[in-house]
């Protein structure tokens, strides 16, 4: 640390952490020594890499592929109205650098996958986890066990949000707790609702990021002791709070990256043949050449009032119980936001009834609004 | 009698209701079978086709993982106890 030196405007910016007698000088170098990796510049990303900047954090990178969205607005406080349509990894740096110059911004323009993770990851000292999917949990949780990395990990759903420190290194060598010791498996898809369906508090993830930011730090600075081997949940509605014990499984066993999509279930081998589909071009033609077809919504009822492209509204959950409001004589268009929901009441139809004349629309409404209908509300 | 606390993503099965209390305290699975009697759907979300806690789900008896209780969820509650049901989140997208 004695190589780390800061330049009076540097000690001028950083002087109410060098004024806390536990935290001091040597605290401040740690964090301009350290690199941390965010994955995730979204709800979570935000708030932490605002005060990961403004702590003074030496190196950042930043693993975002995504574009910024007006849906976006609502929580992801580093974007501002101008920023809608550009690239959020990139877009981020930018507005940390201004934030604080003296430091370093590493920018990953691109998914995160089994190919590319340990070679990205390698090169930082922490991750924060700021990701929001499965696939992504358990890739980054399973690359930082792989690579000795602590990881810093937060979720948030509705008004609920869950925070830990994973992996860490303890006094006696080990490692604490890590992702797959609390839940070793993923729940299958469509078990848990999505963002559209579930939606998030605005100012959760803010919540939620701003205490892993928190936690970031004690873990560079070895100031406090960090949230490891416990999961702290919040219920911001009715504001209950838990500490959770973590305990490390015999069971949890990792040895190399896998096919975290065929883990969560999100694909297997034959599940384009399960499932046919139609694009939102072909659906237009049909539409267009007036065929006789029958198109159902499997969306919520809040859903269909913020954008719908017509059909009979049945949400996912009640589709078999309505089944025979669904026609045996001619071609169905099952749709839904993504269409991921669509293709899973129809494989849930295929199997109970044995039924062939099923389509999913691939890209759902978001793919109808995209290359179709602007005017439809993307959410 | 001894409370369970309902998560979020699970409330759907349980008309929205954030606690359910058990008026028989018993064992813990005892307290978990009489939550998915009374809410059914919510059973599969919660125990698997054998009768075990699902892999994507914790149960907790205070701050404690009933896994690393030494009676599991045999173990007999109070009741003043808390049993909380702790589901894996993503945070969004699936």
């Amino acid at each position: 640390m004695s190589d780390i030196k800061f330049s009076p405007e540097e000690l001028s910016r950083y002087s109410r952490h060098i004024i806390i007698p536990e935290f001091n000088l040597e605290g401040q170098k740690k964090l301009k020594a350290a690199k941390v990796l965010v994955i995730g510049s979204g709800g979570l990303g935000s708030p932490l890499l605002l005060y990961l900047a403004a702590a003074g954090v030496g190196t950042i990178g930043i693993v975002d592929f995504d574009t910024i969205d007006d849906s976006n607005l609502q929580r992801q406080i580093l974007f501002t109205t101008d920023d809608v349509g550009k690239l959020k990894a990139s877009t981020a740096a930018e507005r940390i650098k201004a934030l604080n110059p003296f430091i370093q911004v590493n920018v990953h323009n691109t998914h995160l996958t089994s190919q590319n993770a340990l070679e990205i990851i390698k090169d930082y000292d922490v991750v924060a986890d700021g990701t929001d999917n499965f696939p992504t949990r358990y890739l980054v949780n399973d690359a930082c066990v792989l690579l000795d990395k602590v990881n810093v990990y937060a979720s948030i759903y509705r008004f609920e949000g869950q925070l830990s420190v994973f992996n860490l290194p303890l006094p006696d060598g080990r490692r604490g707790p890590n992702y797959r010791d609390l839940f070793p498996e993923p729940p299958p898809p469509g078990l848990v609702p999505s963002c559209a369906e579930g939606g998030v508090l605005g100012v959760l993830p803010g919540i939620l990021g701003s205490l892993q930011a928190a936690e970031v730090i004690k873990v560079i600075s070895k100031v406090g002791e960090p949230l490891s081997g416990k999961l702290f949940t919040i219920d911001v509605a009715d504001f209950q709070t838990r500490t959770l014990k973590i305990h490390k499984q015999e069971s949890t066993k990792i040895e190399k990256l896998i096919d975290y999509e065929l883990f969560c279930g999100l694909k297997n081998e034959n599940m384009s043949s399960e499932v046919k589909e139609i694009t939102v071009g072909q659906l237009a033609e049909w539409i267009e050449s007036g065929k006789d077809f029958q198109l159902i919504d499997v969306r919520e009822p809040h859903e269909y009032e913020i954008a719908e492209i017509g059909g009979l509204l049945i949400p996912l959950a009640q589709v078999i119980e309505n089944a025979d409001k669904i026609s045996q004589e001619k071609p169905v268009v099952i749709h839904c936001r993504s269409g991921v929901r669509s293709a899973k009441a129809i494989r849930e139809l295929q199997e109970l009834h044995g039924w062939d004349h099923l389509y999913n629309l691939k890209g759902g409404i978001l793919a109808w609004a995209d290359e179709i209908d602007q005017l439809v509300t993307k959410y | 009698m001894a409370t369970i606390i309902i998560p979020t993503p699970l409330r759907k099965f349980t008309g929205n209701q954030s606690t359910f209390k058990v008026n028989d305290a018993g064992t813990i699975s005892e307290a978990i079978h009489s939550l998915t009697d009374q809410y059914t759907d919510l059973k599969k979300h919660v125990i698997d086709e054998e009768g075990k806690i699902r892999s994507f789900v914790r149960l907790y008896l205070g701050d404690e993982d009933v896994s690393a209780l030494d009676q599991k969820a045999e173990t007999r509650i109070k009741e003043s106890d808390v049993i909380s049901i702790v589901p894996a989140i993503a945070g969004g997208k699936i």
